[in-house]
């Protein structure tokens, strides 16, 4: 191959992109339903995770867990650990980390074997030949302690929370709005603990060659893990490399590196040989991330018409001690709603718990169908239609700040959502019975706050007029793969055939990796710039503007001359760069994504189980890149709001907050029995504010919102109101009585 | 010891050291078929099924040493990349997965489940437990021993349908 020649666009986002630029290209493969590139791989078992590649020579790696709450380990039966069968290191050592770094953190996380902050945490790395040996080692492990688990913080009073200021905000007067109101909503709602649970552990395989170091990993966020495993290490980043080609879900859980990067890297530097560290299950979910219960103080004060007069949204959370992480609850409510008396309220409390991290759409996930759920009683309290008071409420700039939003769909999401469900239908409280069960709707706004984040990436054109598209991010099953493909197809005119995408990979260009739903959306554009830088350089060899060419089937077409790109490259290799920046347009304008969700459920009057009949939704978030996978993730979202409303809940024990259960079989993520029909509107939409491609997040959408429409249902079914989730069969039969 | 046992067709000896390796790990790290996952090791979820002599079984939940002379079927043993099977093909066209981890087992699985439906198996939610008849509800009802985190169930559900409707 010829070196190749290199031609770079950058992007800061300071004004809208009022001109669409994938309006003008021709190939036809965006926004079509293109099966995932590679699903092939992932149907045969042949698409190779983090765990399923081990060198020759690779030893195994188990963690030895704190038995208690608070206190300190001073020390291990090391000896007795090291002579029994296979064991090669029993390792303690101060570069292990204490919990998983947070999204975007870019250092590590405080480190130390000795300290203990939660039931759980890893302790000590015991080493063998084989997995067997390993577990086994670990499990005849005894740490000495300094047990203080009586002094451990579990719980707190609301007195003792942190309040930062930086997270509070208020205008106008709520109280006297409440006084005055004509319908007002004062109640308190409770969500618990929850896991992300991903099918695929956490896992890292890691190895030293000549002072540089390799690991495969399950990480979501390739440029900042490289950042915190080289400072968990010691060692430059230049000298960390990371292999991350597929993902077996993150949710966040796998946003910042966690134990098993790190234990693997100093096991593997120690041993001088591979290390495979994947944590056991219960590992994931009592020592990396979990998301925040939160107890939330919603207020809503209505005149006459149900317009509202004013809104509290004050949340309670929890984090690690030492953390800047909380879950940011009320992070869409200063804009969903209108209303000129506002209060937002946060509040900390820092506990001796599995540490909270960023779990899907974190804040509105649990914020928004909390929200939902009072604006559900203020309907019933207004003797308005659910539907209807929203509609009443939608402002017309962001009412906090004055600012415009950069486009608002949730007029439109409401009105052909509620048609297309036949909300029309909905019964009146606890008025439909078929036999045992009580049959209602609800419904809920779904809003989600919608961001850029610094990305890049490349795309090499070989003389054969085939692409290769290159950058780190991965593909966690949102569609990268796929997007990224159609992305490059279309702006450079190919069939989506003969462009291949490289992920996952951190000596490839920096995006901004997975997480808060824009992934897409920025790596999207930088991949889009490539294309740019070398369609201007196509553009030159034809003689024309860039303007004045198409690009198609591998063909540049100007005025009556077509060339195909072999001909046009001439033996040459082209290597388009592309960079994506936020700009003024983060800060000018009011940026979310919008939808309304629909939910019909069965209520058993006998035994409280509550069946699921159907759910809908209607969003708008912008360019749709690929139907088939947009909707997947948008159904993902969804059934993620199940969990969160019938069945997911973290049981921590109240003697020493341990995570009880840390396992499949105890914490119940929805299964395929759970789960109805779905049907799911996209609205044709652009925001021009967003990024070039006009495109916005999407799979965190999905998830605010499905829980207050399935609980709103639940109310309609039995005429009780639910402010405590998962609505189990339990508190189903207490309400009924 | 040795272990002689027949995957996807082909006669393996699989020399054994430690009993303690369940099926998975042999599979996994003795036999080079890393197709089958790992997702909780203790038959929860369902991603390491594999078919024991023609039944799906969680491969976490049994001990290589228990399988002499045992047929085992993995994914790798449904289909290629080049040659997928129809079911295979039928969760990419309705995007059956999104992360793809647990995939595996959800095919094997859902093969095994045609194969038990057509042998007239009834399941939980059967009406008529001599006839049953393959709805969406007996799908659903017969895939809940495999969790899917990212959730893409209708679309498990479509794929399998379609599979049963086209082979029968």
């Amino acid at each position: 191959m010829s070196e190749p020649i290199t031609f770079k666009r950058h992007l800061r986002m300071n004004t809208p992109e009022k001109a669409d630029f994938f309006d003008q290209t021709a190939q036809g493969v965006l926004s079509q339903p293109l099966d995932r590139p590679e699903g092939k791989l992932k149907v045969t078992g042949t698409a190779s995770y983090a765990d399923d590649v081990h060198p020759p020579e690779t030893a195994y790696g188990w963690f030895v867990r704190a038995p208690i709450a608070k206190g300190w380990v001073t020390g291990l039966n090391t000896a007795e650990l090291r002579a029994m069968p296979g064991v090669l290191a029993v390792i303690r050592d101060d570069r292990m980390i204490m919990h998983p770094a947070q999204g975007q953190q870019g250092k590590s996380p405080p480190q130390g074997p000795s300290e203990v902050f939660y039931a759980g945490q890893p302790v000590a790395l015991v080493v063998a030949e084989t997995f067997e040996q390993a577990r086994d080692a670990a499990q005849a492990a005894r740490p000495e302690l300094i047990d203080r688990s009586d002094k451990a913080a579990l719980k707190l009073p609301l007195d003792d929370y942190e309040t930062p200021k930086s997270k509070q905000a208020a205008q106008g007067d709520l109280d006297k709005a409440m006084t005055e109101a004509a319908f007002a909503v004062d109640q308190v709602y409770e969500t618990p603990s929850m896991s992300h649970s991903a099918m695929e552990p956490h896992a890292a395989v890691a190895w030293w060659d000549d002072g540089k170091l390799t690991v495969r990993g399950s990480y979501q966020m390739l440029k900042t893990n490289v950042a915190e495993l080289a400072d968990a290490l010691g060692i430059s980043a230049r000298k960390v490399r990371i292999l991350a080609p597929y993902v077996g879900g993150g949710f966040g859980g796998k946003l910042g590196i966690s134990h098993e990067a790190v234990g693997a890297a100093i096991a593997a530097q120690r041993l001088g040989r591979p290390v495979a560290i994947a944590l056991h299950r219960r590992n994931v979910y009592e020592a990396t991330h979990r998301r925040s219960e939160s107890r939330q103080r919603i207020r809503l004060a209505a005149g006459a018409d149900g317009r509202l007069a004013g809104i509290g949204h004050e949340a309670w959370v929890s984090s690690m001690f030492g953390d800047s992480f909380s879950e940011p609850v009320t992070q869409a409510s200063p804009f969903t709603y209108a209303g000129e008396n506002r209060v937002i309220g946060h509040h900390v409390a820092r506990l001796n718990l599995t540490a909270p991290g960023s779990m899907r759409a974190p804040g509105e996930a649990i914020g928004v169908p909390i929200v939902e759920l009072a604006m559900d009683e203020l309907a019933q309290a207004a003797g308005l239609d659910p539907v209807e008071l929203r509609l009443r409420n939608i402002p017309d700039e962001d009412p906090s700040t004055g600012k415009p939003f950069s486009s608002n769909r949730l007029e439109d999401c409401l009105r052909q959502g509620a048609e297309r469900f036949g909300w029309a239908d909905r019964p009146e409280p606890g008025a439909r019975r078929e036999g045992e069960w009580l049959i209602g709707m609800g419904m809920a706004s779904a809003v989600r706050v919608n961001t850029l984040e610094p990305s890049e990436a490349a795309i090499i054109l070989l003389p054969d007029g085939t692409a290769r598209v290159e950058t780190d991010m991965t593909d966690i099953g949102t569609g990268s793969y796929a997007i990224l493909t159609q992305i490059a197809a279309e702006a450079l005119g190919l069939p989506v055939e003969r462009v291949t995408t490289v992920l996952g990979d951190s000596d490839l260009p920096p995006s901004s990796g997975s997480g808060g739903s824009f992934g897409a959306a920025s790596s999207g554009s930088s991949v889009l710039l490539a294309a740019q830088a070398l369609r201007a350089q196509l553009a030159e060899r034809m003689g024309c503007d860039a303007d004045e060419m198409t690009l198609k089937d591998g063909q540049a077409i100007a005025g009556n001359r077509t060339r195909a790109l072999p001909d046009l490259l001439a033996g040459d290799t082209l290597r388009g760069e592309g960079a994506i920046d936020p700009g003024a347009t983060s800060q000018t304008v009011r940026q979310a994504t919008w939808g309304a969700q629909f939910a019909e459920v069965a209520v058993s009057t006998v035994t409280g189980e509550v069946q699921l009949r159907r759910l809908a939704a209607t969003f708008a978030c912008g360019r749709i890149l690929n139907p088939k996978t947009a909707r997947s993730q948008c159904i993902g979202g969804m059934i993620f709001g199940i969990g969160s409303a019938l069945t997911e809940h973290v049981a921590h024990d109240p003697r020493d907050g341990h995570f009880v259960n840390r396992d499949l079989a105890e914490y119940h993520v929805p299964a395929n029995l759970d789960v109805p029909k779905i049907d799911i509107a996209f609205l044709p939409d652009r925001d021009a504010h967003a990024n070039p491609m006009q495109a916005k997040g999407i799979g965190e959408l999905a998830c605010c919102g499905t829980a207050g429409a399935i609980v709103n249902a639940i109310a309609n079914a039995t005429g009780k109101r639910f402010r405590e989730f998962p609505v189990t069969l339990d508190k189903v039969l207490a309400a009924l009585g | 010891m040795d272990i002689t046992l027949t995957i996807n067709g082909e006669r393996r000896t699989l020399p054994l050291e430690d009993p303690r390796v369940t099926l998975l790990d042999a599979l996994r790290q003795h036999l080079d078929l890393p197709g089958t996952k790992k997702g909780c090791d203790h038959g929860q979820c369902g991603a390491c099924t594999v078919m024991l002599n023609g039944r799906r079984i969680n491969a976490c939940l049994t001990l290589a040493v228990m399988h002499q002379g045992d047929e085992i079927t993995t994914i790798e043993g449904l289909g290629t990349p080049e040659a997928l099977s129809p079911l295979q093909a039928a969760f990419i066209r309705h995007d059956g997965f999104q992360c793809g981890y647990c995939t595996p087992g959800q095919i094997v699985s859902a093969t095994a489940m045609l194969a038990e439906f057509r042998e007239g198996w009834p399941s939980n939610v059967s009406n008529d437990l001599s006839a049953p008849r393959l709805d969406d509800e007996e799908i659903r009802e017969r895939m809940s021993g495999n969790l899917c985190r990212c959730s893409c169930y209708p679309n498990i559900v479509d794929a399998i349908r379609e599979t049963a409707e086209s082979v029968a």
